[in-house]
């Protein structure tokens, strides 16, 4: 019943809770079998000359990162990377393993130029991933028997789940760095988002506290995100109040249905619109404002509907500045 | 005078479950001054309301036309399952017969997987045309079928094909669903099973023409219904074109059950039970089946979702899950307490 866009957070979060249950089932197998890793010598004759290893970071594989799905390790710095997950891929390009990523799944879309495939991350193929060769699988959740199937190939696997806290979507491009020979530069990025994002959140002040907020994931039905959520946290920074959260039980694990009664009646001061684009939902601003019966919203009558990048919106990458920066912007605008 | 009767009691039934549903809503409008706005609305009355301008607008442009609509779209499946049992002879069948909801359910797919970027406008359009569609191919396969073999009266050859049609739309339909997005199949699940959260006005007045021209029809063919149930010969010996009547209802029905189908989803268990039950207060004809189908109809789906909207509120049911888990053990309760009034 959940308003589960591709990329959208209902998605995550079931996708979160479903990737954990089977990692666990995933672990007590490994256990009792025991690692009998088939060492497939990996060609890297592809890419051998496309992005020259620091002697750093060379230095520092093997290496070990925790990942959803457990300790990996990683023998030597991968240079043949496929990314199942659009967050990954971003993650991937923004710390500067973008030279070693051989391929995308169909979602990835950023940056331009990606080497985009028909790898699905949802329901991924083991075998068309292996075509591809690949020394290291990053994706965001583990279906499909994804990691028991590339583990038999003796191709590591990283599990990087939706996040529910900021700080956890730093320890994730850390961890991509890591595990890419990256290290350093993950932390500039890291280091970078938190400079910009505090920048922005000290740019807004504290005149707007208390401000009412609506985040709309779809219209048909209409889907909320509440405050407990990622999303309702980084809003959360600027101290907007959420009309999502009186109606949030614990079942539906912070993204509430409600009723456009309930929307239209908490009146709230600023829409944001993650269903804006075509294909998320083509609920643009115009759109919005012409909903019979919401006239009467503040944030309609003051033309405070924002409709967001949806991509960045429900991602939880290096672009988390920018969603931020447009918060920012719609704050500063509220009189 | 046990039919009018019966027709006076469903029409208060109507008026009163659409006055209810009027009155509650997850807005917690104060139910005095709702009823005091809305009488307001009647012509010569003038009443104060403490409603401020955002409570009406929740009142006349969310909750009324919802109200509205769903009475619309009820008393269309209502009375188009009440036509087919008449034309078909026969109790098990209802107004997603003959390739209707799987055409509909078709039609809706193809929109939101292949027609997304034009936004949701482009479904019920499409639901609408699938809906004709599914009927139409129905029929004609069916008729062509009966003319070949002659079989029978034609009307079991046309049910099957009927069945066939569905179950090859819904197939199509599977087929186009495995090679989408789940974004896409999320969208078709909740359309398939039926909301009317999103009612405007403007939906209520594309639907109306359709409505109005397949309620006349079909309300005028109740006595022909009653004469084609003692069978085609005697109809025919009566004066009657069987397979004419025949195709006038059907073309009625479905473009009763598109109409309600194109911005309401699918909606089950209406089109069946409702008729039942009208059988059971005004007994068998359908010169008072049809209209106490229709009013029946309304206000059962009026209730239906006012249940929907405010058992989870400020979340919602879907309307089609109401329908069945009230309808069923009302329908049962009926049948039982009504067995010794059938006539």
């Amino acid at each position: 019943m959940k308003p589960s866009s591709r990329s959208g957070p209902g998605a995550r979060a079931a996708a979160a809770l479903a990737a954990a249950a089977v990692t666990a089932v995933a672990l007590a197998g490994c256990g009792s079998s025991g690692s009998s890793s088939t060492s497939t010598s990996t060609s890297t004759s592809a890419s051998a000359g496309s992005a020259a290893p620091s002697a750093s970071a060379a230095a520092a594989f093997p290496v070990t990162v925790t990942a959803a799905n457990g300790a990996v390790t990683i023998k030597s710095r991968p240079a043949r990377i496929v990314s199942l997950d659009p967050t990954s891929t971003e993650d991937l390009y923004a710390i500067g393993a973008g030279p070693q990523v051989v391929a995308v799944d169909q979602d990835s879309n950023y940056p331009a130029g990606v080497p985009k495939t028909g790898l699905s991350g949802l329901t991924p193929n083991i075998e068309a991933i292996a075509k591809y060769n690949p020394s290291l699988v990053v994706a965001s959740q583990n279906s499909g028997g994804l990691v028991s199937g590339m583990t038999k190939l003796g191709i590591p696997v990283l599990i990087e789940p939706a996040v529910a806290t900021l700080d956890a979507a730093y320890a994730q491009i850390q961890q991509v760095g890591e595990a890419t020979g990256h290290a350093a530069q993950a932390a500039t990025v890291v280091t970078s988002m938190k400079q910009q994002i505090a920048a922005d959140v000290a740019k807004a002040g504290t005149a707007h506290k208390g401000a009412t907020y609506y985040w709309e994931l779809s219209a048909s039905p209409y889907y909320s995100a509440a405050s407990s959520t990622f999303i309702g946290q980084v809003v959360g920074l600027f101290g907007l109040k959420n009309i999502a959260d009186a109606a949030s039980k614990p079942a539906d694990g912070g993204y509430p249905q409600l009723s456009q009664e309930y929307i239209v009646t908490a009146k709230p001061q600023i829409i944001f619109l993650a269903d804006n684009e075509p294909a998320d939902g083509a609920q643009s601003p115009a759109v919005v404002a012409k909903r019979p019966g919401w006239s009467g919203i503040p944030a309609v009558q003051n033309h405070e509907i924002i409709g967001l990048n949806d991509d960045i919106a429900s991602r939880w990458g290096p672009r988390l500045p920018q969603l931020v920066a447009e918060i920012a912007a719609a704050i500063e605008q509220l009189h | 005078m046990r039919k009018l009767g019966a027709l006076g009691i469903a029409a208060i039934f109507l008026i009163a479950a659409m006055l209810v549903s009027a009155l509650v809503g997850a807005a917690d409008l104060n139910p005095l001054d709702t009823v005091a706005a809305l009488a307001d609305k009647i012509p010569f009355v003038h009443l104060p309301s403490g409603l401020s301008p955002l409570d009406r607008a929740v009142l006349f442009q969310i909750r009324l036309p919802r109200v509205v609509l769903c009475a619309l779209v009820g008393g269309l499946l209502a009375m188009s399952g009440a036509g087919y049992q008449g034309v078909f002879r026969n109790p098990l069948v209802d107004s997603g017969l003959l390739g209707a909801s799987a055409g509909a359910g078709l039609g809706a797919t193809l929109a939101i997987v292949y027609f997304g970027a034009v936004g949701p406008g482009a479904i019920p359009p499409a639901a609408f045309l699938g809906s004709l569609g599914g009927v139409a191919v129905a029929y004609l396969t069916g008729a062509a079928a009966s003319r070949r073999t002659g079989f029978g009266d034609g009307v079991a050859t046309l049910l099957l094909a009927g069945i066939a049609v569905g179950f090859f739309f819904t197939a199509v339909q599977t087929l186009v669903l495995q090679r989408s997005a789940e974004q896409d199949v999320q969208t078709v699940y909740n359309w398939l099973l039926g909301s009317l959260s999103g009612a405007t006005w403007q939906q209520v007045v594309s639907i109306l023409p359709y409505a109005a021209v397949s309620i006349v029809v079909v309300l005028l063919h109740g006595r022909h219904l009653d004469v084609l149930a003692v069978g085609d010969e005697e109809a025919r010996a009566l004066g009657m074109r069987p397979a004419t009547v025949r195709l006038i209802v059907v073309a009625a029905c479905a473009l009763a059950t598109a109409s309600a189908v194109a911005f309401s989803g699918l909606i089950g268990f209406v089109g069946i039970i409702v008729p039942h039950v009208a059988r059971r207060l005004g007994g068998p004809g359908y010169r008072s089946v049809l209209p106490l189908s229709l009013l029946g109809g309304a206000g059962f789906l009026v209730l239906a979702d006012t249940l929907a909207r405010t058992v989870l509120s400020p979340a919602e049911l879907p309307i089609g899950v109401v329908t069945a888990v009230v309808g069923a053990p009302a329908f049962v309760w009926i049948l039982r307490s009504t067995q010794g009034a059938r006539t």
